[in-house]
């Protein structure tokens, strides 16, 4: 609660924007009374701060701000029109706002809002090297031109720590059952993670795909893994929120896309395109079942991100509460409703692993059933052909 | 700070973040596969085939063991009826021999009886005759002596005849 707490204060620091202005924000926190007399000038944003924290960022901020923010430094590599340019995100001195400027290669860039842009020659009146144009709704929109960023960011970060940690953690798990024999009973690790191995094998892929589910088993419990060990880091003080973030389902969905459509068999696509209604139909059947096949993949993607990044700003709204109301009153309820909302986000990370092999599974059924097996649709099939 | 700004980022994939997860994710499940998931499947497998071939053999052993249990109860009943039958054998030719033994005995002790009562009665006879013998050697002599004695005057001879000649007088 500790750490939730002085996360979010962090994040909030890191968030501000104008130098003079953080100062003040600082002495909100150590006393409301300061802060009161401040509240006119300036309204806290909770909204961007909820959205920063379950953001990417290039740099793996821990706390401070501004120029005496502690940050780990991590890899920008940028693929541009000169080549790949590689440089650390400590060189941008933690501004996210555009106004400081790195030159490398002989191209100039900037961090603005930890995307990072080709700079302006010369600044904006805010001191920003960037070319933003704001439109009647107050959306903004920047017109510099951006590098393809392959950078090493938090989330890239975390996803490197959690492969190494699942490799690990896996082999040695296998080593075990080649040290111990098959016939001892699991230990240890061992013993936490074979009922979970044996659940994905025999309750998600046996269930769900059938006879033939073996040869999906180890894609089955890779995604379910990665999706667990990233959902728990996720919640995590400091962490990054990497299920949460629509990239990392975006390629898991893709994964579940491509292997259930390599895998459908006869029956699967005449399913779609030969499907069993009068001809007359058809022309509004093909596209819908066509359709179907990416709106599948896409809600697992949509699922898992709007859950885990749902929870990770209910948690941070609920921190923010304290300094919406400016009271230290309210903290107690706020910690133990986000202490409340993060035992539920425990029990959502297991749900969202199982939930998206689950479907996965299911869908990787649909297209390898063999409709030899289906005793009801082939009776189906027949009292059609009767009625043509 | 523009929150719609974030929140296009946010609902926008970053082509780092794909890159990047796609290449761990293709790399963790070549690596996972074949040093994780095929020792640990297999392990697991070989367990599970280990434990039902164990309880399949533990109950063919219990068939068994209950097969030999009735076995071994119906040789017990045989033994136990043979053990019956031997022993009434046994006692019906302990009565057998008894009851032969009692009969030749008898018809022995009969026998016996008879060739000892016969002899009694040889004897007995052989006996009386000699005695016969005797009292008639005896009763000569006796009447010898006594017809000397009595016919040695004739006193006494004519006595005799008077006390004969009474004697036919009372009859």
């Amino acid at each position: 609660m500790v750490f939730a707490l002085f996360f979010s204060f962090s994040l909030k620091i890191s968030a501000s924007e104008p130098t003079e202005h953080e100062t003040e924000e600082q002495q909100a926190v150590v006393g409301h009374e300061e802060a009161s007399a401040e509240k006119s000038k300036k309204g806290l944003d909770i909204a961007a701060i909820a959205f920063e924290h379950i953001l990417d960022a290039h740099s793996w901020h821990l706390f401070g701000d501004g120029h005496d923010a502690v940050a780990i430094p991590l890899p920008v590599i940028l693929k541009t029109d000169n080549g790949i340019v590689t440089f650390m995100s400590s060189e941008f001195h933690h501004d996210v706002h555009g106004t400081h400027v790195v030159e490398k290669n002989g191209l100039r860039f900037v961090n603005y809002e930890e995307s990072i842009y080709l700079a302006s020659e010369t600044p904006n009146e805010h001191g920003q090297y960037l070319n933003i144009e704001k439109n009647d709704k107050g959306e903004t929109t920047v017109l510099n031109p951006a590098p393809l960023d392959f950078s090493i960011t938090k989330n890239v970060t975390q996803l490197f720590l959690s492969a190494i940690v699942l490799f690990l953690l896996f082999t040695s798990v296998a080593k075990a059952y080649k040290k111990q024999g098959v016939t001892s009973a699991p230990k240890g690790k061992q013993s936490f993670l074979e009922p979970l191995i044996v659940f994905v094998r025999d309750d998600l892929a046996k269930t769900n795909i059938g006879p033939n589910s073996e040869k999906f088993v180890p894609y089955l419990l890779t995604v379910f893994f990665l999706i667990l060990i990233n959902n728990i880091f996720g919640l995590i003080p400091f962490s990054a929120n990497l299920t949460g973030n629509i990239a990392f389902t975006l390629v898991l969905s893709v994964g579940t896309f491509i292997l259930t459509n390599i895998n459908g068999n006869k029956h699967y696509w005449s399913h779609i395109f030969l499907p069993h209604a009068p001809k007359a139909i058809w022309p509004i059947l093909i596209p819908i079942e066509v359709f179907g096949i990416l709106t599948k993949p896409f809600a697992l993607m949509i699922r898992l991100f709007a859950n885990i990044a749902a929870g990770h700003i209910i948690i941070i709204s609920l921190i923010g509460l304290i300094f919406i109301f400016e009271s230290i009153y309210i903290a107690p309820v706020s910690v133990a409703f986000s202490l409340f909302i993060d035992i539920l986000e425990v029990l959502v990370a297991f749900l969202q692993a199982y939930i998206f092999t689950m479907l996965t599974s299911l869908f990787i059924g649909a297209a390898v059933a063999d409709p030899h097996d289906d005793g009801a649709h082939k009776n189906e099939d027949e009292h059609l052909a009767v009625k043509h | 700070m523009n929150s719609l700004f974030i929140l296009a980022s946010l609902i926008e994939p970053g082509i780092g973040l794909i890159f990047w997860t796609a290449v761990t994710f293709i790399l963790l499940l070549v690596l996972l596969g074949k040093y994780a998931w095929k020792p640990i499947l297999s392990a697991i497998k070989t367990r599970e085939d280990g434990i039902t071939k164990a309880l399949a053999s533990a109950e063919s052993a219990l068939n068994d063991m209950r097969e030999l249990k009735s076995n071994n109860e119906r040789i017990l009943n045989e033994a136990r009826n043979e053990r019956d039958n031997l022993i009434k054998e046994a006692r019906d030719a302990k009565d057998a021999i008894i009851n032969e033994a009692k009969s030749k005995a008898q018809k022995d002790a009969d026998r016996i009886i008879a060739s000892a009562r016969e002899q009694i009665t040889n004897e007995k006879n052989a006996a009386v005759t000699e005695l016969k013998n005797q009292v008639a050697t005896l009763s000569i002599e006796i009447a010898e002596k006594i017809l000397r004695s009595e016919l040695s005057s004739d006193e006494k001879q004519k006595a005799l005849v008077s006390n004969l000649m009474k004697d036919v007088n009372l009859n």
